[in-house]
């Protein structure tokens, strides 16, 4: 019945923290292959939304299904195993292990058959894909936030991921290094995974996505390529205000979310 | 490099059974109690070292070994057979207590570990058809080994201890070594990380419990037989959870070699201290812990480790100059932009985070 081309759907998932509604029945499927722009204005629920569908909060309602199986229910830990990886918004090393051990320890616990020396061995073709592997004996608490970011994103590509949630992995970059991570970016879907970008730069969602979902107060305000999407009254007014949308009266909210 | 330190403890617990061969009384005493706090400080290593979980269960879990295992010797068993049945309860009790205290972190976790002990100290004294209650347990056992006398005696716990020593020694490092001890790692350093990269914390934390239980456990069965006389009071004393994790401290947290420096460290300073300030011994105690942990917050372990960071280059993969300073990456691929000075941007992040 499934699709095989749908690799995850939410069915109206919603997150509630308290009185505070912070993903409201958002409806969305991602294909394969896809680079998905995930975007939205500061507090509009991104960031709960990848950790309902990664398992760091479990959805108060509605469904996630990921390659058709229910995956509500499931653990940070499971769903890590079964094909999901993510980098942080703030990036989480181990600070005190090496940069070879942090890349090392995620794909010897995401991955099943692999021995500790097995996985510091395949953890240094990741190490080289995104430049680090002359750091490799570094402790990773004396990284540049550069090199954290891509050692972020080498310990999410040693799991093997086929969904890869990428949240925020240009902030805090200068602009020669976004370049560097874009062109990282593009290798990785060129190699199959389906990528969902989480991103504040619009350069980057622009140049790079294939599709753009926006969210605003948990809410999904517009599905379509960047283009549609840049277009949309909706959009502009949730990014600018209602004043500089055009049609400044069909605008449903204001910008207090703009802060 | 940890794998020297390792093999040149081993050998030192090895040469230390050559002890009774002495004939002193007073040094058998002395060695069998170092082997059982060696056997704690080491288990404790696995939950507080490598998991970074400040468990006061210690004394609980000796205290049951020494109950269940003793109440076992008083009614027939051979001490081998009641030791390993107090462990695999030691063992299980944890695993599924874990499950429950391991929700709690730090401070919460060690006020809710410490009442575990009290909980079970009740328990020994209530059940006074079982336990004697208040009034104690008297294990008699007969040593067929020694002939009977009381040096013969005196080995025979001592070699036991030992024996366990040994063995706890070389599990606990056989689990700082495996994908067990790797995933406690990263759940000290960051439990969330872990968990995200498919680390089952909660089966991994809950087995360290029970790890750093069930050696500790077979040692208070083995004390329980050894001293043929047990109260609540005395095996579930809360300086049996304390003591093991000072050892720890003071000897380099996180490995099993260190733990056991910190053992042998603390009952040799404590036992001089003993006999030459017998007044205010604990003060002194105290002050020199304390003076350690100021000036060597690594642990005694770390002055061997500090003598080798400058070689540690030799084991890197080649490719890799030894002595980089940090910080600054080494090796950056051409045309990259990485080498330009961001260190404003770390800062600037250091500053959200």
């Amino acid at each position: 019945m499934a699709d095989p081309q749908v690799l995850l759907t939410l069915k109206g998932a919603s997150r509630r923290f308290g009185g505070l509604l912070a993903v409201d029945r958002v409806d969305l499927t991602v294909r394969r292959g896809e680079i998905l722009g995930l975007i939205g204005p500061n507090g509009a629920g991104k960031t709960t939304l990848v950790n309902m569908v990664t398992g760091v909060h479990r959805a108060s309602s509605g469904q996630v299904r990921f390659e058709d199986r229910d995956i509500t229910a499931l653990k940070p830990y499971q769903t890590a195993r079964i094909g999901m990886a993510r980098t942080f918004q703030i990036v989480q090393p181990f600070p005190e292990l090496s940069v070879l051990d942090n890349v090392a320890a995620a794909a010897l616990f995401s991955r099943k058959g692999l021995s500790p020396a097995r996985a510091r061995h395949s953890a240094l073709a990741q190490l080289a894909f995104v430049g680090l592997e002359a750091a490799a004996d570094q402790r990773a608490a004396t990284l540049t936030l550069a090199m954290r970011k891509r050692l972020e994103l080498a310990k999410a590509l040693a799991m093997q991921p086929k969904l890869l949630f990428l949240d925020e992995v240009n902030a805090g970059l200068n602009s020669q290094e976004v370049e560097r991570a874009m062109g990282l970016i593009r290798q990785l879907a060129d190699s199959g995974i389906t990528i969902v970008l989480i991103e504040h730069l619009m350069k980057v969602v622009l140049s790079v996505c294939s599709r753009v979902f926006v969210l605003q107060n948990g809410g999904l305000i517009a599905d379509g390529t960047p283009a549609e999407v840049v277009a949309d009254a909706k959009v502009i007014a949730a990014y600018l205000g209602s004043r500089y949308a055009k049609l400044g009266p069909s605008a449903p909210t204001t910008a207090e979310a703009h802060s | 490099m940890s794998r020297t330190i390792f093999l040149v403890c081993l050998a030192a617990i090895t040469l230390v059974g050559a002890l009774p061969w002495f004939d002193s009384a007073y040094a058998l005493r002395l060695g069998t109690l170092a082997c059982m706090y060696a056997i704690m400080a080491v288990s404790w290593t696995v939950i507080g070292g490598f998991a970074g979980y400040p468990s006061f269960a210690t004394a609980a879990f000796f205290g049951l070994g020494a109950y269940s295992g003793g109440l076992l010797v008083s009614n027939g068993w051979s001490l081998v057979a009641a030791a390993a049945v107090a462990g695999a309860l030691a063992f299980a009790g944890a695993l599924l207590l874990g499950i429950i205290l391991l929700r709690l972190r730090g401070h919460y976790f060690a006020i809710a570990s410490l009442a575990v002990a009290e909980v079970l100290r009740e328990i020994a004294n209530s059940a006074t058809e079982l336990t004697g209650g208040g009034m104690g347990l008297n294990i008699p056992l007969d040593v067929k080994t020694g002939g009977g006398s009381i040096l013969g005696e005196a080995s025979y716990f001592f070699w036991a201890m030992w024996v366990l020593l040994i063995i706890c020694f070389v599990a606990v490092r056989l689990i700082e070594r495996s994908r067990l001890g790797f995933g406690l790692v990263c759940i000290r350093q960051n439990e969330a990380a872990a968990d995200m990269i498919g680390v089952n914390a909660t089966l991994y934390k809950s087995l360290a419990f029970a790890f750093s239980g069930v050696f500790v456990a077979m040692a208070g069965t083995l004390y329980a037989a050894w001293v043929h006389y047990i109260e609540p009071t005395d095996v579930f004393d809360v300086l049996f959870a304390v003591k093991p994790i000072v050892m720890a401290l003071l000897g380099g947290l996180g490995s099993a070699a260190g733990a056991l420096v910190g053992a042998v460290a603390f009952l040799g300073v404590e036992e001089l201290v003993w006999r030459n300030f017998l007044h205010f011994h604990s003060a002194t105690l105290g002050l020199l812990v304390v003076v350690l942990l100021l000036f060597l917050p690594h642990g005694l372990i770390s002055i061997v480790r500090r003598g080798q960071t400058t070689s540690a280059g030799a084991a890197n993969p080649p490719g890799i100059p030894p002595g980089i300073p940090p910080g600054i990456p080494p090796g950056i691929p051409p045309g990259s932009p990485d080498g330009s000075p961001d260190g404003s941007p770390a800062r600037k992040a250091g500053s959200h985070g």
